[in-house]
């Protein structure tokens, strides 16, 4: 295995590692309208998340400067290519940032009410354009031979890609309302219960169905395994969830989301943005890799970083383990 | 097309609006973190209620400012792939590098540690949620430290190759990126301007309430430890710039050159007072000037030959071929000015508010004030007169402001002056933007940012006035009966002592 491999591997382990981890804040933000009945409620949800969801985000940032690093091209023609869904994000990411730290600082309703709508919609659209992003670069866009995409933003919205952004949207929602259940103490952690089954059971038939197709149009053995256990721990987190074992339901939702993450890189895999106009265009670990040298450097580094970074931020969690509920949100601002 | 319109003006435009709007928020960020930490240190030292009122009331501005710092810095993550894909794939092998390292060590010890403080009030024991911001605040100097690495290689690009099949530039030597004098230079130039800010921040916000005569306790202390910070911030940031140009002079004589509006090398060449040039015939039509100073500046000697911007533009032709070399020369000028010029009067401020403020063993007896007292600002041996004395609280209010414009301009000023290089010598700007990326496409995302970032502020300045204004918050019974276990103490069903 060479050291663009594993990078093609650890880049990988980034993205999982922020879909694990922000797909519950992602869900716990859409939660707030679907699952909390008022403002107390809301913000128990809130407050689930609220010491941790800014140290998930940074999976994002460490996915996007390793990629950079490692895989300049690769980051080049991303995000330059997929400008206006990125646009989007990164709004949506500052709004909601924002929304979060600013929301409790007035007692006005309205401030209050709008920076609510706030997080929901910028929790809504992210985790549900970062499907359509994926699928959109396992399915190959117009890359021409200078590694520049060539496609419109409309080439972006596509049956495929729209499966796509509503499998991550579900998953992520009920990976949040799963996250919930284990969080939070009284009446609203039954309905989160409650509402995670029929999420998981939507969930279920989206992933299914964007997985086989994914499975049909550009799948191999390989990936047929990660598709097995991805489908196995969906199964699983709903089952968990359905028995009262909330902390299973949990893991294997979290499960679910890196078998799916795997079995899309599996695909890509020697590929890491395939072009649809010649096989011969398209970015590979090979052509759109760093130096040896750089490679070496941040596997050093990554190395050494990452047990310390998942110690550390491990440990908050384990900080902030108590369950919360009404009781526990002061009405002072 | 039209020039004004062209992708990689709007491309620049944006960089340079999110950059410097990100950047308000950087310096105080750095210094704020540090300037809590010593003052949460205190409270667990002496138990003192008022250093933990001061941590409390700091603490809170330093959240609102460090939201805005954080979410403004993601766009910065990703808009050089966005808007400088050229850029990215030339660069990438070196200048990635660093970022990815800030991300993975920087960001993630920031981003984690600043949460637990934030909720750990009732979830830790005292000297542990005292750790976690004194590692918020290293986690910001590491932060700086690596994007400035990535900046002075841009400034100063060595540790490279230029890989003669793909023609891009590979990394060769990581360390040297990492410990070139460019990188400590700007490092030790930007952590002072960051002392200096925060300093100023805490300076202006006390003589607002001291000036009123509200709050005083705290501002009292929360006045001398932001007049300290502004002192030897405002001193080390002279010098750090001293260092600075000597080392630029060196390795970007154009932008100093241009910096001084200095056309043609002279020996004992002066220092510019003022001056207002016409840039195409290239020479200046009235200038005031202290000869050789630029020369002293330049080299540590009276004499040395400094080379102008005609010089340099012409060793830049014959080196890199036809064309012209000069930055905006009234940018890099003027730019050059308002940086001394804020930063210097901010730290005037402080020095002279230092001294009138000075500790009672400097002070005859009769002045001395107690702790809930305001201080008397006194000049020698007789108090300064009630007009005098809103006058220097006024001024302290102003300082707040100041340190923000200098920073604003030193990067204007350095980035501006590094045209028409985005990487010194080596990568032009024009062939650094995205060729896919349509002018449609560039103009929506400058107009999105540029609007977002005017409504969030408003939002934010509005929320930094209702908290200063607020003053210290009154402490609770369980502010002075912190934890002694992890997790805290119980399964009381007692509020959250901070929720969101």
């Amino acid at each position: 295995m060479q050291l663009h491999d594993v990078w093609f591997v650890l880049i990988a382990v980034l993205w999982t590692g922020y879909f694990f981890l922000e797909g519950f804040d992602f869900g716990i933000g859409v939660l707030t309208k679907l699952l909390a009945r008022g403002r107390p409620e809301k913000r128990v949800l809130i407050n689930t998340i609220g010491p941790v969801w800014d140290g998930n985000e940074v999976w994002l940032l460490t996915a996007g400067g390793a990629t950079f690093a490692a895989f300049p091209d690769w980051y080049a023609t991303l995000f330059s290519g997929f400008y206006l869904p990125f646009l989007a994000i990164l709004v949506c990411l500052i709004i909601r940032g924002v929304a979060f730290e600013y929301r409790h600082k007035r007692a006005e309703e309205r401030w209050q009410a709008n920076w609510e709508h706030a997080i929901f919609w910028t929790s809504l659209l992210p985790a549900f354009l970062w499907g359509m992003v994926f699928a959109n670069i396992v399915r190959g866009v117009e890359i021409d031979r200078n590694k520049e995409y060539v496609g419109g933003v409309l080439d972006l919205f596509n049956g495929y890609s729209l499966l796509g952004g509503l499998v991550t949207l579900a998953l992520f929602t009920f990976h949040g309302a799963v996250f919930a259940a284990l969080k939070t103490v009284g009446d609203i952690r039954d309905r989160a219960r409650a509402l995670a089954t029929r999420l998981g059971v939507a969930t279920a038939v989206a992933a299914v169905g964007f997985l086989g197709w994914t499975q049909a149009a550009h799948g191999d053995g390989t990936s047929l395994v990660a598709l097995a256990v991805a489908v196995a721990a969906l199964a699983g987190a709903l089952a968990a969830n359905i028995a009262g074992r909330e902390g299973w339901s949990f893991a294997l939702s979290g499960v679910t989301i890196a078998a799916a993450v795997a079995m899309l890189f599996l695909t890509l895999f020697p590929n890491v943005m395939p072009s649809s106009l010649d096989d011969a265009w398209s970015l590979t670990v090979t052509n759109a890799a760093s130096s040896p040298y750089t490679l070496k450097i941040m596997t050093w580094c990554a190395a050494v970083a990452t047990p310390v970074v998942l110690l550390y931020q491990g440990w908050t969690y384990w900080v902030f383990r108590k369950r919360i509920g009404t009781q526990h949100i002061a009405d002072a601002h | 097309m039209d020039i004004a319109l062209a992708p990689e003006t709007l491309a620049r435009w944006q960089f340079g609006i999110t950059t410097v709007y990100h950047f308000l928020f950087v310096p105080l960020t750095i210094s704020l973190a540090a300037l809590v930490a010593v003052l949460q240190t205190a409270w667990v030292r002496t138990e003192k209620e008022k250093y933990l009122k001061a941590t409390k009331f700091w603490g809170k501005l330093f959240l609102i400012n460090i939201a805005m710092g954080v979410v403004t810095g993601i766009v910065q993550e990703f808009q050089f792939g966005m808007n400088w894909s050229d850029y990215s794939r030339f660069v990438g092998d070196v200048f990635g590098a660093p970022l990815a390292f800030e991300a993975l060590i920087a960001f993630f010890f920031e981003s984690t540690f600043i949460g637990l403080w934030i909720f750990g009030w009732d979830k830790l024991p005292k000297k542990i949620h005292l750790a976690c911001i004194w590692m918020v605040s290293i986690g910001t100097v590491l932060s700086a430290y690596f994007i400035l690495a990535a900046n002075s290689w841009m400034q100063h690009p060595v540790g490279y190759r230029i890989n003669p099949e793909s023609g891009r530039a590979e990394l060769t030597d990581f360390w040297l990126v990492l410990t070139q004098n460019t990188t400590l230079a700007q490092v030790f130039h930007t952590l002072t301007a960051a002392v200096l800010t925060g300093g100023a921040f805490m300076v202006g916000i006390a003589a607002f309430h001291l000036m009123r005569g509200k709050h005083i306790p705290v501002m009292r202390t929360s006045l001398r430890l932001g007049l300290v910070a502004v002192v030897i911030g405002g001193a080390l940031v002279a010098v750090s710039g001293d260092v600075l140009a000597k080392v630029m002079f060196k390795q970007q004589p154009m932008k100093m050159a241009a910096a001084e509006a200095l056309w043609d090398g002279e020996e004992r060449a002066p220092f510019s007072v003022f001056a207002y040039g016409d840039v195409d015939k290239g020479h200046n039509t009235v200038a005031i000037e202290v000869p050789g100073l630029l020369s002293f500046l330049a080299d540590s000697d009276f004499d040395s030959f400094v080379p102008g911007i005609n010089d340099v533009n012409k060793a830049e032709q014959e080196k890199y071929g036809p064309g012209d070399y000069r930055p905006n020369i009234p940018v890099a000028y003027w730019g050059f000015r308002w940086m001394i010029g804020f930063g210097m009067a901010s730290f005037a401020i402080g020095a002279v508010g230092l001294w009138l403020t000075r500790r009672k063993f400097l002070l005859p007896a009769a002045l001395r004030t107690g702790e809930d007292e305001r201080p008397h600002l006194v000049l020698f041996r007789t108090p300064l007169s009630p007009r005098l004395t809103r006058l220097y609280w006024l001024a302290g209010v102003w300082t707040l402001g100041f340190p923000l414009i200098a920073s604003s301009w030193g990067w204007i000023f350095t980035e501006m002056g590094r045209q028409p290089w985005v990487v010194y010598g080596v990568l032009r700007t024009r062939d650094a933007v995205s060729p896919g990326v349509s002018q449609a496409e560039v103009l929506t995302s400058m107009a999105v940012f540029t609007a977002l970032y005017a409504v969030l502020a408003v939002i934010e300045v509005k929320l930094l006035v209702k908290y200063v204004k607020a003053g210290p918050p009154e402490l609770t019974e369980a502010d002075l009966n912190p934890p002694t276990r992890i997790g805290g103490d119980g399964t009381s069903d007692r509020p959250m002592a901070f929720s969101y």
